[in-house]
């Protein structure tokens, strides 16, 4: 009896052993442009809660599927969490859309909460499921989801290393346990022949990140058939900015 | 039901029928005064100047005997209406038939139902017996009465021969039971055949010959010749297991707690079985005749019993009025209606599949708590109509098989991801009518576009619909100064198929 139970525990130890790595090894994400991931010095940390503030929804929804898709989530679902609020704001999720974008349709569940509250409680549920391969929570105009929520939401992603993206609809102000918030708008396009709609252009702006990284403006293709941020291709539309941010700002305003 | 007056006068329930208030049913006081259904009301006061009238309430009536139906799926899955009042029971395997039909009868009483039952191998036959043998004054629906007929076939007692001897009841048994129309119902009392027995003896062909195949057959199935089953209201479980208490249970800890004990026990026969089920459906049964039912999916077949019990306590706490067990559940039953084939459990040690079964598992848990409408997977229309080009289902239910089309390598992204259901009018201003967009207005903010392409032509489906061939779709990618990406269409040709096309909005690309 003692024998087998002293067996038990070696086993124990060697799972254990064996499990450690992997969970370290999560670490982070890469984006896929080399001075975007070097100034993030590396990427995005994976089983984090990672913020997206936007105005316009489908380029939130659509930068959230483009880091869920980075964040390695292949074969395993992707659940995201629209409540019947936003979708009557913003439209539905549009199947082919979904596959512009590179992303399988049949790996993606929709979950629709019926109010905020309700999203809320199913992204813990989601983001504490270590089958999930990401969750995307559309969390609207937010104002359930405070410090707590949040810090429950990431300490069930650092658990169960799920990555989770939180899309909310406007304020920058609001104090979260997000690893990173992202601010994201659409940029014009590199045209086509005949003056045609490009590929996806986002300008994204990293407002805040637990590492200490400085905030910093830049503007990004998405590759679809790579699944992979770019730099555009034209030279210029790379906005270094570090300190005052003051062209950045003045673009905006003027936009 | 109205507070009476007098208590002890007579009741009927009128309804309107030929222009006139003309009774539905009546109490078996007034019956017994004569005031039988399809009297009119005014006659009706006029002979019986106390009567209490008041309105029938088919809905009504229709509501108490689903609740009797549901109360009696305590003795057994096959339970089936028999319109107008009657339910029918397939008890075969139950217990003994006699038992189950006294104790029905009995708790029927106490909640205020007169029952009247008869038992018999074959559902007609049983119907004709409590219909028409016991209860004569019971026709055209009396006071409060019901029949319940039950049927346990017994394959010894059907032949196809024709009956050599009618038993005891059949010779009691009129032709009334065989619900002929008024014409052959009175041709046969013309020629002296007044009983079912009488019938019985006589050789079926010229019966056939004089009323038709349909009086033959139905004759047959009332002697209990032809056994033809009954169709359940609910498709019977794969498997079932009841819980019965010596005294109502109140506390809903107990409650749980024997649930979680039933639950175990249909793992254990399921795992028996090799099976697995896709669907639970606990049933409680309160004191008072009140049913509880809890019903959960899962996305894929398991028999884990703690998976199963918490899928239950989510259905509980999701219960928009808490469980009341008032004074008490006397009966619990778990039924699995679906299973399906599930090899032996997996053992968890080498964590193999564990993760893609963990999602699953989510997947029904969201599933129960929010409705499993509320949880869904995209599935590819066979249209190419925007809006029906894909659809969405159930993460529940089964996928289909259609796959999507796959873009080309290269090309930017020509559907946005974001889709209007219904599209979404704006105001567009076009340097010449059938030319594309050059500024429009959405929700209130002007766009100027600087870069489109299209347009991309969508005819409506004019080999679905002949008469109204619906407009063609002209629709534009185009972007804004600011880089914002929409979808847009023209809808009608202009001048071809519209004098003044509208304009709408119909997606918003990342």
């Amino acid at each position: 009896m003692t024998d087998s139970f002293a067996k038990l525990a070696r086993l124990r130890r060697r799972i254990d052993a064996l499990a450690r790595p992997a969970q370290a090894a999560a670490g982070v994400f890469a984006l896929g442009v080399e001075s975007l991931d070097a100034r993030l010095s590396g990427g995005l940390a994976i089983g984090a809660l990672h913020e997206v503030v936007s105005q316009e929804a489908a380029c939130a929804s659509g930068l959230a599927l483009m880091l869920a898709l980075r964040s390695g989530a292949k074969g395993r679902p992707i659940l995201w969490v629209v409540t019947d609020r936003a979708e009557r704001m913003s439209g539905s999720i549009y199947a082919p859309g979904l596959i512009e974008l590179g992303a399988n349709p049949d790996d993606i569940v929709m979950v629709h909460a019926p109010d905020e509250l309700a999203g809320l409680r199913v992204a813990a549920d989601i983001i504490g499921c270590a089958g999930v391969g990401a969750a995307i929570i559309d969390a609207g105009e937010a104002k359930k989801l405070d410090l707590t929520a949040s810090r429950r939401l990431a300490l069930a992603a650092e658990k169960s290393g799920v990555t989770g993206i939180v899309l909310r609809a406007g304020g920058s102000s609001f104090a979260s346990a997000a690893s990173t918030r992202w601010q994201v708008a659409a940029a014009p396009s590199l045209a086509l022949a005949g003056n045609a709609p490009g590929q996806t252009a986002l300008r994204l702006e990293l407002l805040r990140h637990r590492g200490g990284i400085a905030p910093f403006e830049m503007i990004v293709e998405w590759d679809r058939d790579a699944q992979s941020f770019c730099a555009p291709a034209l030279s210029g539309a790379l906005l270094p900015l570090s300190g005052g941010r003051s062209v950045a700002d003045g673009d905006r305003k003027a936009a | 039901m109205e507070t009476a007056k007098r208590p002890d006068a007579p009741l009927i329930f009128t309804h309107k029928a030929k222009n006139a208030l003309r009774i539905a049913a009546a109490c078996p006081e007034a019956l017994a005064l004569g005031l039988s259904p399809g009297l009119a009301l005014a006659d009706a006061r006029a002979r019986v100047p106390g009567v209490q009238a008041v309105d029938h309430d088919p809905a009504g009536d229709a509501r108490l005997i689903e609740g009797v139906a549901d109360w009696c799926d305590r003795y057994t899955p096959m339970v089936a209406l028999d319109p107008p009042d009657g339910l029918m029971l397939d008890i075969t395997g139950c217990g003994d038939a006699a038992l189950i039909a006294a104790d029905a009868v009995a708790r029927l009483h106490d909640r205020g139902l007169t029952a009247l039952h008869a038992l018999a191998h074959t559902p007609d036959k049983a119907r004709a017996l409590a219909r028409y043998l016991k209860a004569p004054p019971l026709q055209g629906r009396g006071w409060g009465g019901g029949c319940l007929s039950a049927s346990l076939p017994d394959r010894k007692n059907v032949s196809s021969t024709p009956h050599p001897n009618p038993s005891p009841e059949e010779e009691g048994l009129s032709i009334a039971a065989l619900e002929l129309p008024d014409d052959s119902t009175k041709a046969l009392r013309r020629a002296g055949l007044t009983s079912v027995a009488d019938l019985a003896a006589r050789p079926r062909a010229i019966l056939a010959a004089r009323f038709g195949e349909a009086m033959t057959a139905k004759l047959a199935r009332v002697l209990g010749e032809e056994d033809i089953r009954i169709t359940p209201r609910r498709v019977p479980p794969a498997l079932f297991v009841t819980r019965r208490f010596a005294e109502p249970v109140a506390r809903t800890d107990f409650v749980l707690e024997a649930l979680a004990d039933l639950v175990g026990e249909a793992a254990v026969a399921l795992d028996v079985r090799g099976q697995g089920g896709r669907a639970f459906v606990a049933q409680l049964y309160r004191s008072d005749g009140a049913v509880h039912r809890l019903d959960i999916a899962t996305g894929r077949p398991t028999r884990d019993p703690a998976l199963v019990q918490r899928l239950l306590r989510e259905r509980i706490d999701a219960l928009a009025d808490p469980l009341d067990p008032g004074f008490g559940y006397d009966a619990m039953r778990l039924a699995v209606p679906v299973a399906e084939a599930l090899g032996p459990a997996q053992l968890k040690l080498e964590g193999g599949e564990r993760g893609d079964t963990d999602s699953g598992a989510l997947i029904d848990r969201l599933g129960v708590r929010l409705g499993l409408q509320r949880v869904r997977r995209f599935a590819a229309g066979d249209s190419h109509i925007p809006e029906q080009a894909a659809f969405t289902f159930p993460a529940s239910a089964p996928p289909l098989p259609l796959p999507f089309a796959s873009p080309e390598a290269g090309e930017p992204p020509l559907r946005p991801l974001h889709l209007f259901d219904p599209p979404h009018r704006i105001e567009v201003m076009a340097e010449v009518p059938d030319g594309p967009p050059r500024r429009f207005r959405w929700r209130r903010t002007v766009h100027d576009i600087t870069r489109y392409e299209g347009p991309e032509r969508i005819a409506a489906e004019w080999w679905k619909r002949r008469s109204m061939k619906g407009l063609t779709r002209d629709y534009y990618r185009v972007e804004d100064a600011r880089g914002r990406r929409f979808w847009v269409f023209r809808h009608g040709l202009y001048g071809a198929e519209k004098a003044n096309p509208d304009w709408y909005l119909h997606g918003v690309f990342a």
